[in-house]
């Protein structure tokens, strides 16, 4: 049989005949019988070898990274992975398990738990973070959401350098709940317009939401933007790339409330698009309005250290329509990735990622901006820049590809104003080699416009 | 054994990582921005793998044993699709690279949406839902939008069965509804009478789960599907349980409008101790306009004479309810998923689901004079016992299922739907073999036995396991939730 089945017919004949039945399609009489057995038109089923080559004749009709410099981020990064990562996430015991309900034979994944959300809590500055959300995207919406509960307020201030795509998705989310979202744009640095961000900001708003570093890649001081948003009894919430907090001051440290994220980055390749995981963390006291899973430790019935999943009343599966979100499966397996990849980074690997990405970044930044007919826009930044360039940024991304380059991300769409512009990123993953064969390829498009 | 936690494992000035050198000029770093300290912990490569190897052999899996969760479809995870879903081809493709240089991936992702809506009945089709639950919300949002399209904003009310997942009626809440809740029969349906007197010009719809999770099919589906369709409310169809309909029967023929789909249950791929999954949601003709963006889909290209076929992402989506994730979905999990059904066929996929619905039925007739059955009639790919008998005697639901670990099997889900007392939930799912049925059963007889004879011994288990119970309790009251040395 070609469905994983081990039963054999000899064994179903048995089963039957225990049951008092004489076919399998007794079992299935409930069902109206205009209705029973329906022809489905779908492909022959295929032998290993056939499913293998079809699939990897797909596969190979894609451009890879491996085979392409690449130089695009925008909210997926292609940063290395080490091999470790994807051996322990290869374990049957892990990848084949279930959420651990059963704390008895589940400690392996909940220890494992623990350790994310005590990292994500040291990254971010945080006193407790929860076992994942789906991704950044929607990490961002039950922020908002969170918020709103806690504060019992129903504004949105939202920050314009806020993923594009992350705001949509807010917006999805919070359609049916009526919420009031505005937008506030960024100033000549790229970072928030304070004045704007002071005059959108009331007492209706329940929280600023910003991005650190934002969507064009600037690096800015939250301090005053906490300021801001707590001088009306609003939140904030950062939204983080957490390799540039291997490096920069975690937003814990200057005032925020909630912190959200995309953890890709963090042991996980860019798969498309996903699986990712949603890092979460927040204050303390606002530990009772948290989405999503928690791991806590305790103690057996003979005194070992042991972790369970724990104050679920907050969850759908006891509170039902009362739970603080319908949440339920979460992103187990890549923040078991993340755990993997921050215990061998570590203290100082983060610190050299965050290091290498920053000078890489900065050294093909000055020299784009020295190109003629290119210029960087704005001001302090991590691994993400913006420039303008001489031809349409999508004539420079289809010529890149001429190259074998994967350029950058086209700002039209999203910011109109930046109509003539790419955002580029550049990691540790990015050699000398392939810096140069950009900027080599980015003058011959200059100069032959 | 108890494993040290990483930060009882780091010692100062211990690596796991081997960088390159830095093959550019260096920029000065921006002071005022910088982190004075980064408290991560410091570990050499080797430590690192012994211990989450070690952490891995403290957990149950599909791979070391039976796993009969019900409503949860653990079912057995072929090793190919790890494999295939590795290829560079897939894992190292960025998502926003141009069209033309992902084909593979756009057309896997056509035609995947194309499987689905032809198993379904259902033509419209989102793989960007990354879980059930998220599943869930898309389909509740889309009934929404449907409403708002058609001027019908009086619709505040969602009824959902007394049996229902707790999801659904979370899901609801976060749409902004209210939720009205629908009562069982005495054989395991929905109501039909309570449901036509609840329905009325205020409903936006019905989620309804089916086979419900009693593991019994809606016996009235047609008739519920009408009286809620003549008041203007739409059927929604939680999909958790598809399991037991592949091939067997359409939830689009049988009145449902939206439905979502685990892949992680019905379509194989693996549940990752709790994600990632994928919960692709299927609509009719009617709502698919409202689906979120983008999706996949072919255009042909006619140059000079030969047609070229080309896969693009569709945005064109005026009444969209907008995107659901930060990208198309779980695409890593679709392509699992399509391995699988490539794998399968139309064949394939109807022995899964009959012999997914034996098993179960098999595991109902053979325990059924051990442990009290409130619904006895054939059962579809789950059955649920009461430990109702059990309790009187001072065990209850939580001691069987604890007792089950030590005989080394993964406990039934308990204590679900709420509509049992002490409920024990089995799904065998079709890739166990009739010997780990049969052991299985001798245990659950063997507990029921001690549970009149020795019922200390089924309270006191788990004793074989790494920990014995562990003081929930305590971990609400004082929540230690991060290591802080």
């Amino acid at each position: 049989m070609s469905s994983y089945i081990p039963t054999t017919d000899a064994d179903r004949r048995k089963m039957l005949e225990i049951l008092g039945l004489d076919s399998l399609q007794e079992l299935f009489e409930v069902i109206p019988p205009e209705k029973r057995y329906p022809h489905l038109d779908l492909p022959p089923p295929l032998s290993e070898m056939e499913v293998k080559k079809l699939l990897r004749g797909l596969a190979e009709k894609n451009a890879d990274l491996d085979h392409h410099p690449c130089f695009l981020g925008a909210g997926a990064y292609h940063h290395f992975v080490p091999a470790v990562v994807d051996h322990i996430i290869s374990r049957g015991e892990f990848y084949t398990a279930y959420t651990p309900y059963q704390p008895e034979v589940s400690q392996g994944t909940l220890t494992t738990i623990y350790e994310f959300q005590t990292m994500v809590c040291q990254l971010a500055g945080m006193d407790v973070a929860n076992a994942s959300m789906y991704d950044g995207a929607t990490g961002v919406a039950e922020a908002g959401l969170m918020a709103a509960r806690v504060t019992r307020r129903d504004g949105l201030v939202v920050a314009s350098t806020l993923h594009p795509r992350y705001r949509e998705v807010l917006r999805t989310y919070t359609q049916g709940m009526g919420m009031d979202i505005q937008e506030v744009g960024y100033g000549e640095d790229g970072g928030v317009d304070l004045r704007q961000a002071d005059q959108l900001l009331g007492t209706g708003t329940a929280a600023l939401m910003v991005q650190y570093p934002n969507f064009l890649g600037s690096l800015e001081d939250l301090q005053p933007l906490s300021e801001l948003a707590h001088g009306v009894g609003a939140l904030l919430v950062v939204c983080v790339d957490p390799i540039a907090l291997g490096l920069f001051r975690a937003p814990g440290e200057q005032g925020a409330d909630i912190v959200v994220g995309e953890g890709q980055s963090l042991g996980s390749p860019p798969s498309y698009g996903g699986p990712y995981v949603g890092l979460f963390a927040c204050r303390q006291k606002y530990l009772r309005q948290i989405p999503g899973r928690l791991v806590g430790m305790t103690t057996d019935a003979d005194g070992r250290r042991g972790f369970v999943l724990t104050l679920q009343p907050r969850e759908q599966h006891i509170r039902r329509e009362k739970a603080t979100s319908n949440i339920c499966t979460n992103e187990a397996l890549v923040a078991l990735a993340a755990a993997t990849y921050l215990a061998i980074m570590g203290k100082h690997g983060l610190r050299q990622v965050a290091e290498l990405c920053y000078h890489k970044a900065h050294h093909a930044a000055s020299e784009i901006d020295a190109l003629p007919g290119y210029e960087r826009l704005f001001g302090q930044f991590f691994k993400e820049f913006v420039i303008r360039t001489p031809v349409s940024p999508a004539t420079v991304n289809a010529l890149l590809m001429e190259h074998g380059i994967i350029g950058g991300y086209g700002l039209e769409r999203d910011y109109p104003q930046l109509g003539d512009c790419l955002l580029l990123c550049v990691t540790e993953m990015n050699t000398k080699e392939e810096i140069d064969s950009l900027l080599e390829a980015l003058r011959e498009i200059g100069d032959a416009r | 054994m108890t494993e040290p936690l990483l930060f009882e494992l780091s010692s100062p000035g211990r690596v796991g990582y081997r960088l390159p050198e830095l093959d550019v000029p260096e920029t000065a770093l921006p002071e005022k921005y910088l982190r004075p300290e980064l408290p991560l912990p410091e570990l050499s490569e080797r430590e690192v793998v012994q211990h989450f190897t070690r952490l891995s052999q403290l957990n149950f899996s599909i791979d070391t044993g039976f796993y009969p969760l019900g409503s949860c479809t653990m079912k057995y995870n072929p090793k190919l699709h790890e494999e295939v879903a590795r290829l560079p081809g897939f894992a190292r493709i960025h998502p926003w690279q141009s069209e033309s240089t992902v084909q593979g991936a756009l057309q896997l992702m056509y035609e995947l949406q194309e499987y689905l809506a032809e198993i379904t009945g259902l033509p419209g089709v989102s793989l960007q839902p990354v879980a059930g639950a998220h599943g869930e919300l898309t389909g509740m949002l889309i009934v929404r939008a449907y409403h708002q399209e058609h001027g019908d904003e009086g619709r505040t009310v969602v009824l959902v069965p007394d049996s229902a997942h707790g999801t659904n009626p979370a899901t609801a809440a976060m749409c902004g509804y209210k939720v009205a809740t629908v009562p069982s029969d005495p054989r395991g349906n929905m109501d039909v009478r309570e449901l036509e007197r609840l329905t009325d010009e205020t409903v936006a719809g019905l989620m309804l789960t089916n086979p419900n999770t009693l593991g019994l099919f809606e016996e009235h589906i047609l008739q519920v599907a009408e009286i809620v369709h003549e008041a203007g409310g739409l059927i929604y169809c939680d999909g958790a349980n598809v399991n037991a309909l592949l091939g067997i029967a359409s939830p689009g023929e049988l009145g449902t409008d939206v439905l979502h789909l685990n892949l992680h249950k019905t379509f194989s791929t693996p549940h990752g101790g709790g994600g990632p999954g994928a919960g692709a949601t299927v609509v009719t003709e009617e709502l698919t306009p409202f689906l979120p963006t983008p999706a996949a889909a072919r255009r042909e290209e006619r140059e000079s004479t030969a047609a070229a076929t080309e896969y693009y992402l569709d945005y064109e989506r005026p009444q969209s309810i907008g995107p659901v994730s930060g990208f198309y979905g779980n695409f890593g999990v679709m392509v699992k998923a399509y391995a699988y059904l490539r794998s399968l066929g139309e064949r394939g996929l109807r022995e899964v689901s009959e012999n997914a619905v034996l098993n179960a039925n098999y595991l109902l007739e053979q325990l059924k004079g051990y442990y009290h059955l409130p619904y006895d009639r054939l059962c579809l790919h789950e059955c649920v016992f009461s430990g109702k008998a059990q309790a009187n005697l001072g065990v209850h639901t939580v001691d069987i299922a604890k007792r089950l670990i030590d005989l080394g099997f993964h406990p039934p889900t308990v204590y679900f739907p709420l509509i049992v007392d002490e409920a024990l939930m089995i799904e065998p799912t079709e890739t166990e073999s009739l010997e780990t049925l049969d052991a299985f059963v001798s245990a659950m007889r063997q507990i029921a036995q001690e549970a009149e004879s020795e019922p200390e011994l089924v309270r006191d288990a788990p004793r074989t396991t790494p920990v014995t119970r562990l003081d929930e309790a305590a971990a609400a009251r004082k929540p230690n939730l991060r290591w802080q040395g």
